[in-house]
């Protein structure tokens, strides 16, 4: 792998330049699609099943409404397959015989008049035979639930049960000797936890405009769809199959996006068809643009979990082997679960060594919306569970989380539970100490023990250890096959990247310019990225997972060095001026045209991966963090508050110091939403919530002050040694904070989002009425937990 | 937006004169727009009843705080921000003072009017706590003329109030009488801001020489409307209050307490929850009263 070479310190990689996006946003200029208007362009709607599960046996339009002027399009409008194509093709663009999931789209309206739309939503009576739903993981695994979903024949690879889209097994080490490493272990404990769904609360919600154009004979020619998305050639992908079209004749534009956070991964794919269905039939551009209600009970969310472990630890707190069942409720549709799961899994052993461990994981569906990716992708979930269960282990062999911590972490030279030899020069014991020091955790800890007893107002310390893979799953990247372009105009001498890698506040567009300006040795501000648009930027895949910095950074940092070589006989050297860069494209170009570059990813030599045994690199590399949370509770109100908290992590090279320490703090205010204050209150599988007003995501008044620290440790896969940043944070503030909860009231809480109802029926059960005195931490009230001899 | 805007007609008069004829021409008919707060996101999730809109908005004579030596009247459109930045409300009143900074958004407390605030109603509003325990007297208007009513006989169920068609709030006035008074105020929302009432308490008590001589308690997302305990109230009324007789007032208080509410399980938070933070909120209040 060639290596840049640099003469002297970085000037603009980890430096913290203006976001190249940044000024038009903040003057109003930058144009999201609901700020788009075509020519002639008409407005779309969707009509939704009321029912989470049933046969449509009729839909009768009001007479009242002049349907006329209307464009009305059903399943049989669809001129390809009536799909959204995933991983599999269960998921309907629209209904046809059945619904499987309140707010299902049955019909699509579109109409000149945006106003009159929700009156001709509500005129379009539809009626069904009602069938019986299941809405949680333990109705759908239930051996009398009904079959609410059936694995077709060619997904037999996915799944072969009913109501099951996927498992997996992974063994490792002395899995086979589990039970003998059971009977002879000092202590079984046992634990499960939850997590609940999440909504991902972009600003702008899902929206898109689409056209269709047709050939001089009428029939279709091509579609194009521009809106808010983080992945343009996957909704390519669904419109090739549901227009029935090839790729080129499928053109998808990323407008401007307002935060995605993973929402605006697979979903984009849903309503850029439909809207480019309602273009189709009615002739015009069609937008649709979803207002928050609509987007919050119709589209994706985090998916809820269920974690359940077995493990056996030594007399001295060392795990000797270990059980962990993982469960997802994956909604109605796969669409992108079985991915889900996977991180989940992968990431269910956490920083730790397990000499035996077996983790069965499997998703199940609900009559829920699917749900889909968010941050994480899984891994919030079962790193929840295992963090939790962390310091349960403490408790019951008698020593502090942080020496319960130090005794397993894995450590360099050492195998992560698929096999994986840690090759990244981490050191977490120091780290660890580090992150207590830095965050007063033992002064806290000896502070609270001395005030609680005389307060109503009960404090608490706790903290997670944890990693996060960066880049897609094993053998992930190498089915991606992304390609990056760069090509330097040869009038102006601006390198422009090409690639499908989107922005979406989290600063693709600012960090792969500082990239790409390190390497040429010309200024940031000469650098210029392209808005992503299919007919002109490669794929160089989907911008989620992590793997923007780290995989993308990388290829543009190889273009960029092959311009370097390009320019390098008209005179350009590092250490030039920008006009000289500029002088050698001109030159350059009076001979060749533009400087036009390619770099497609190539996988690191060493890099294996076996699907089918869950063994091998599930990763390039990991990022790896500490996090400690400080907590209030109030006995008066039973409600939580987290009131400190200190994010350490190792990300390798920190490109943008600005932009980074703003990705860690978004994401551990995320991650307190997550774990105090956003529920999704279901009712047979309608979001009943879908307000701002009522789903309670924190304000600035709820959040802490965040401090955010770095270590640096370069990494050979990212450019100048970056690794991922974006998911990372969601996965610690949940479990630190229910372990601080834990050792401010002596309860072992178990499940998020842990609202004050639930702390409140936790203190008064069994008559107490709440005051610290009646909880002994040493009463273990959730699970078995058994001391064998 | 769930509702189409081209369904509204919006009239503004340019007198209140003229609003009062246009609502006394056909009672019921019109639904009065002060601040906006509420009746936009009902637009927004298609719940506004289709009736034309009168606008307040620009009815100057009803935004004013008038102070004189033993009373203050406030103006049915004086916005929450009008009424935070009030050096007489914040020294006088600093229930209301408070109840107005937690009400909504900064956004909210500049557009939405104390008026606005209690006709619409909201069991769980911020402000009508603290009015009820200040005795706030209201003005009401109309082309027939105007007439008192006492603040505590103003709401007469979920979302219903004494209020004729024909009729608008033109002021509130309270009485500059409570400076003897320990106040308490706390609202249990479901975060720290932008947040709707789980349960809040609004409070006063004069206290002479250890013995409860006057006590008032307020109480949002209790019943089916703002309202007083007055039961919890007269178990506390001429009550010494020490250190020792402290329990036993508490359980009987709290006792009280839950025979004169009815709170619900709803969207935001349970029945029993709201009944065991209602009583820890009386017992915060109480415990402080027992120091003085």
């Amino acid at each position: 792998m060639s290596e840049p070479t640099q003469p002297g310190p970085l000037f603009t990689v980890g430096s913290s330049p203006l976001r190249k996006e940044g000024v038009a946003k903040v003057m109003g200029q930058a144009k999201y699609v609901d700020d788009i208007t075509l020519p002639d362009m008409w407005f779309g709607a969707t009509v939704r099943s009321t029912i989470a599960r049933g046969r449509i046996v009729s839909i009768t339009f009001d007479p009242a409404i002049p349907w006329h002027e209307f464009t009305i399009v059903t399943a049989a409008d669809i001129p390809g397959e009536n799909t959204i194509v995933h991983l599999t093709k269960d998921h309907l663009c629209l209904a046809e015989t059945h619904v499987n999931h309140p707010n299902e789209p049955i019909l699509l309206l579109a109409h000149p008049d945006r106003a009159v739309l929700p009156a001709a939503v509500a005129g379009v009576q539809i009626t069904y035979e009602e069938l019986p739903g299941v809405f949680t993981i333990e109705e759908s695994e239930a051996p009398d639930a009904p079959a609410i979903w059936e694995p077709a024949p060619e997904d037999a690879l996915h799944s072969q049960e009913k109501n099951v889209f996927k498992t997996y097994l992974m063994e490792s080490g002395e899995a086979a000797s589990l039970e003998t490493i059971f009977a002879n272990a000092a202590y079984i404990v046992e634990g499960e936890y939850r997590t609940g769904a999440q909504e991902q609360l972009y600003i702008e919600n899902n929206g898109v405009i689409a056209e269709a154009f047709r050939a001089e004979d009428g029939s279709l020619e091509s579609v194009k769809v521009q809106g808010a998305m983080q992945c343009p050639y996957y909704l390519v992908h669904a419109l090739e199959l549901v227009f029935k079209l090839p790729e080129e004749k499928c053109r998808v534009i990323q407008t401007e996006t307002g935060g995605a956070f993973g929402g605006k991964e697979d979903f984009p794919s849903v309503i850029g068809s439909h809207a480019a269905l309602l273009a189709l039939k009615s002739g015009h551009p069609v937008k649709i643009c979803y207002d928050r209600a609509e987007d919050m009970a119709g589209t994706t969310k985090r998916h809820p979990s269920r974690s359940r472990h077995r493990t056996a630890v030594s007399k001295d707190g060392k795990i000797l082997g270990g059980e962990i069942d993982f469960a997802l409720d994956g909604g109605a549709y796969v669409t992108l679960t079985p991915v889900v799961l996977s991180r989940g899994t992968i990431h269910a052993p956490g920083p730790y060594h397990w000499p035996a461990l077996r983790v069965r994981a499997k998703a199940m569906a609900t009559n829920l919306p699917p749900h889909g990716a968010f941050r994480g992708f899984g891994a919030p979930q079962s790193i929840f569970g295992t963090e939790r269960h962390m310091d349960k282990i403490a408790r019951v062999v008698g020593i502090t989380p942080e020496e319960m911590r130090r005794r397993n972490l894995l450590a360099v030279g050492d195998r992560t539970a698929t096999g994986q030899i840690i090759h990244d020069t981490v050191d977490m014991q120091q780290m660890l100490t580090r992150a207590l020091t830095e965050s007063g955790y033992h002064a806290k800890r000896e502070e609270f023990a001395r005030t609680n007893p005389t307060s109503t107002i009960k404090r608490g310390v706790g903290f997670a250890t944890f990693l996060h893979g960066a880049g897609f799953t094993g053998s992930g990247e190498r089915r991606l096959n992304s390609l990056v372009k760069m090509i330097v105009d040869a009038k102006t001498g601006n390198p422009h990247i090409l690639v499908s890698s989107t922005e979406f506040g989290q600063g693709t567009n600012t960090i792969l310019c500082q990239v790409a300006a390190e390497v040429l040795g010309i200024p940031y501000d000469e650098v210029f990225i392209t808005q992503p648009d299919t007919k002109i930027v490669p794929n160089s895949g989907p911008t989620v997972a992590s793997r923007t910095a780290m995989i993308v950074g990388k290829l543009v940092e190889q273009t960029a060095i092959k311009i370097l070589a390009a320019l390098q006989p008209y005179g350009y050297e590092i250490g030039n001026t920008f006009e000289q860069f500029k002088k050698a494209a001109i030159a350059y170009g009076i001979e060749h045209g533009d400087v036009n570059v390619e770099a497609r990813y190539q996988s690191p030599g060493d890099i294996f991966w076996d699907d089918e045994a869950y063994r091998g690199e599930a990763y390039p590399a990991y990022a790896w963090a500490v996090y400690v949370a400080e907590v209030a509770v109030d006995t008066s109100t039973y409600s939580a508050t987290c009131t400190d908290f200190y994010a350490l992590q190792e990300v390798g090279k920190v490109l943008h110091p600005v932009l980074a320490k703003g990705q860690i703090e978004g994401g551990v205010a995320q991650g307190i939403g997550y774990a105090l204050y956003e529920k999704c209150v279901w009712q047979r599988g309608h979001m009943a919530n879908n307000q701002m007003t009522n789903y309670i995501m924190p304000t600035s008044a709820d959040l802490p002050p965040l401090h955010v620290a770095f270590e640096e440790i370069p990494s050979i896969h990212g450019p100048f040694g970056a690794k991922g940043i974006g998911e990372l944070p969601m996965d610690g503030p949940a479990p630190a904070i229910l372990n601080a909860i834990e050792a401010a009231t002596g309860i072992a809480f178990t499940e998020v989002p842990l609202l004050p109802e639930d702390i409140f029926e936790r203190m008064t059960a069994n008559g107490n009425t709440g005051g610290s005195e009646d909880l002994n931490p040493s009463i273990d009230r959730d699970t078995r937990v058994e001391s064998v001899a | 937006m769930h509702s189409n805007p081209a369904q509204y007609d919006l009239i503004a008069p340019t007198t209140l004169e003229a609003v009062l004829d246009i609502l006394a021409s056909e009672p019921g008919h019109y639904t009065p727009l002060a601040g906006g707060t509420e009746i936009m996101v009902a637009l927004g999730a298609g719940r506004l009843p289709r009736k034309p809109l009168v606008s307040l908005q620009h009815l100057d004579e009803l935004r004013f705080i008038e102070v004189l030596d033993s009373e203050i009247t406030i103006g049915a459109r004086t916005t929450f921000t009008d009424i935070r930045r009030d050096a007489v409300i914040a020294t006088d009143f600093p229930l209301l003072n408070l109840a107005a900074s937690w009400t909504g958004s900064v956004a909210n407390q500049n557009r939405g009017t104390i008026g606005g605030n209690i006709v619409n109603g909201s069991p769980a509003a911020d402000s009508p706590p603290a009015l009820l325990v200040y005795d706030a007297v209201l003005t009401l208007i109309s082309t027939r003329g105007t007439r008192l009513m006492p603040y505590g006989d103003f709401h007469l169920g979920y979302k219903k109030t004494a209020l004729a068609p024909d009729e608008l709030v033109h002021s509130i006035t309270l009485q500059r009488d409570f400076k003897d008074y320990i106040p308490y105020i706390r609202k249990v929302g479901t975060r720290n801001a932008q947040a709707i009432s789980k349960v809040a308490i609004a409070a006063l008590a004069r206290m002479n020489n250890g013995t409860v001589e006057d006590i008032r308690i307020g109480a949002a997302s209790l019943r089916d409307r703002p309202t007083r305990l007055p039961a919890t109230e007269s178990v506390l009324q001429n009550q010494a209050l020490t250190v020792e007789t402290l329990g036993p007032l508490l359980e009987k208080a709290r006792a009280a307490l839950r025979r004169e509410t009815l709170p619900i399980d709803d969207i935001r938070s349970t029945a029993r929850y709201r009944s065991a933070v209602a009583g820890n909120l009386l017992e915060e209040f109480l415990r402080t009263l027992v120091a003085v």
